[in-house]
């Protein structure tokens, strides 16, 4: 056989190869090389980290491709990047870079509201956010071959990234006891393509790999997430908008590799100075959620 | 007999799945007194910097040079990294086996890449000869092995990408990507004879 290149088990592969792992939000490529040296499995390379992105206001968009370049040469850990939903010239535009994989992102202001990518048509893999498992089974419709459940970017409050995973994690517990017979309906109800429906019930866990996302800032909320079942975190505001990230990025990636093992999780959280302050998500008006974005 | 993987990070429960597959116990090894247990040990693919940062961070590095003497390992990309003498870069190696990687040899994601091997080492496990489907992800490469190491595997350009010294054993793809455990057959068949 011929060497294939682009093809889903590739695409799917590298982001098997990030289990067990933390990607970091940096915006520099001074953040990326402390992230590299915390122990990150790789960076998401942006202009703003969420919680100033959710501050500042304004349209979010795709970085600027100088920076994007400046971590990718700085850093030898694999480099992603954010489109925004459904700007699939964004997207085009990261692909021709060479970024190791494409967040399409709700924490970017979409650039359709009824369109995600079609993302089967790239050569490079893409990860995309969800709040269930319809959400997740019509990503990976589309060729997401890496989900991660949503959470509520930039505020510090791991809540809603519970919320998340236990919504995908359960719904797939269910589907594991389902009868045969059940699964188009199911389907149908919660707008999901069967094939996948029938493949995750198989398979019991979702059919690429599910990290967690948004809100989580310490160790502990890391350790959490993968207690709860997925398979490896992003942390996002809540290493660089901490006041010693270098130390709470290295004890992030202590507690998501030891997550099973309290005694270690207490010593990597002991002395790690000032969280980043956090924003509760109830606090916050309906139409400043950034979860929703996108269906 | 029990086959131990490192489970810092990466995709450990794929060769977990793979060795339950062929039937073999196996244990998830993330403390150095868990290497007690084992008769062997698989080092997954992952990133071969956070690994390694974790194996100093939980003092793995001394008990699994001590444990690489006599025992066997065998590393996927990462875990080949991490087992060889030299990947002409500063970062922490066990430097075991004598071969000398080059990182991301291939390019970054995009040229990640699937190919037919011809590896005639696993007819020792499997008689009747087919290709090896191999997956190769961010792959590092083996440019150059020495002194007993016994090249396993060559892309059609010649370059190394599977390989044996004694009781170690590294692969720069990733057999347990796919359904073809002959190379977890082939590590079990390592262990036993060791």
């Amino acid at each position: 056989m011929e060497k294939q290149v682009g093809t889903f088990a590739v695409k799917k592969g590298l982001a098997q190869m990030l289990k067990g792992g933390v990607i970091m939000d940096v915006v520099t490529a001074e953040h990326a090389r402390i992230a590299e040296d915390a122990g990150a499995v790789a960076v998401m390379a942006l202009e703003r980290v969420p919680a100033d992105i959710r501050a500042d206001g304004g349209v979010a968009r795709m970085s600027d491709p100088g920076l994007i370049e400046e971590i990718m040469e700085t850093v030898s850990i694999p480099v992603m990047a954010k489109v925004r939903i459904g700007h699939f010239v964004e997207a085009q535009i990261l692909e021709s870079l060479g970024v190791d994989y494409v967040d399409e992102s709700e924490v970017l202001t979409p650039a359709d509201e009824e369109h995600h990518i079609y993302k089967h048509g790239f050569k490079i893999p893409f990860v995309c956010g969800c709040r269930n498992l319809g959400e997740a089974l019509r990503r990976i419709g589309e060729g997401a071959a890496m989900i991660r459940t949503k959470g509520e970017a930039g505020t510090g409050d791991v809540v809603e990234a519970v919320r998340h995973a236990r919504s995908v994690l359960g719904a797939i517990r269910r589907l594991e006891n389902m009868p045969d017979e059940e699964l188009m309906a199911y389907a149908k109800n919660i707008g999901a393509p069967f094939e996948i429906v029938k493949e995750t019930k198989e398979l019991g866990r979702l059919p690429v790999v599910n990290f967690a996302a948004g809100g989580l800032a310490t160790p502990a909320d890391a350790a959490l997430m993968m207690q709860l079942g997925v398979d490896g975190v992003f942390v996002g505001s809540g290493i660089f908008k901490s006041g010693d990230p270098a130390q709470r990025a290295a004890a992030i990636v202590k507690a998501t590799t030891h997550f099973n093992d309290p005694a270690i999780l207490a010593d990597v959280s002991r002395n790690l100075g000032e969280p980043m302050v956090g924003r509760q998500v109830t606090d916050i008006p309906e139409a400043e959620l950034i979860a929703k974005r996108g269906w | 007999m029990k086959i131990g993987v490192l489970a810092l990070q990466g995709d450990f429960i794929e060769h977990v799945h793979a060795l339950r597959r062929i039937g073999m116990d196996s244990s998830e090894v993330r403390l150095p007194q868990q290497l007690d247990e084992i008769d062997g040990l698989i080092i997954p693919g992952g990133e071969s910097t956070t690994i390694g940062k974790l194996a100093i961070d939980f003092e793995l590095m001394e008990p699994l040079r001590a444990f690489g003497q006599d025992k066997a390992i065998w590393g996927t990309c990462a875990g080949a990294i991490f087992l060889s003498k030299d990947a002409r870069r500063e970062q922490p190696l066990l430097e075991l086996m004598d071969i000398t990687v080059e990182r991301n040899a291939f390019g970054r994601q995009v040229d990640s890449f699937e190919v037919d091997l011809d590896v005639p080492a696993l007819e020792t496990v499997a008689p009747s000869w087919s290709p090896y489907h191999a997956i190769f992800i961010r792959a590092p490469l083996i440019e150059s092995v020495q002194k007993d190491t016994q090249t396993l595997a060559s892309l059609p350009d010649g370059r190394i990408v599977a390989a044996r010294q004694g009781h170690w054993l590294a692969t720069v793809f990733h057999p347990e990507l796919t359904s073809d455990d002959r190379f977890h057959l082939y590590f079990a068949e390592m262990i036993r004879t060791n």
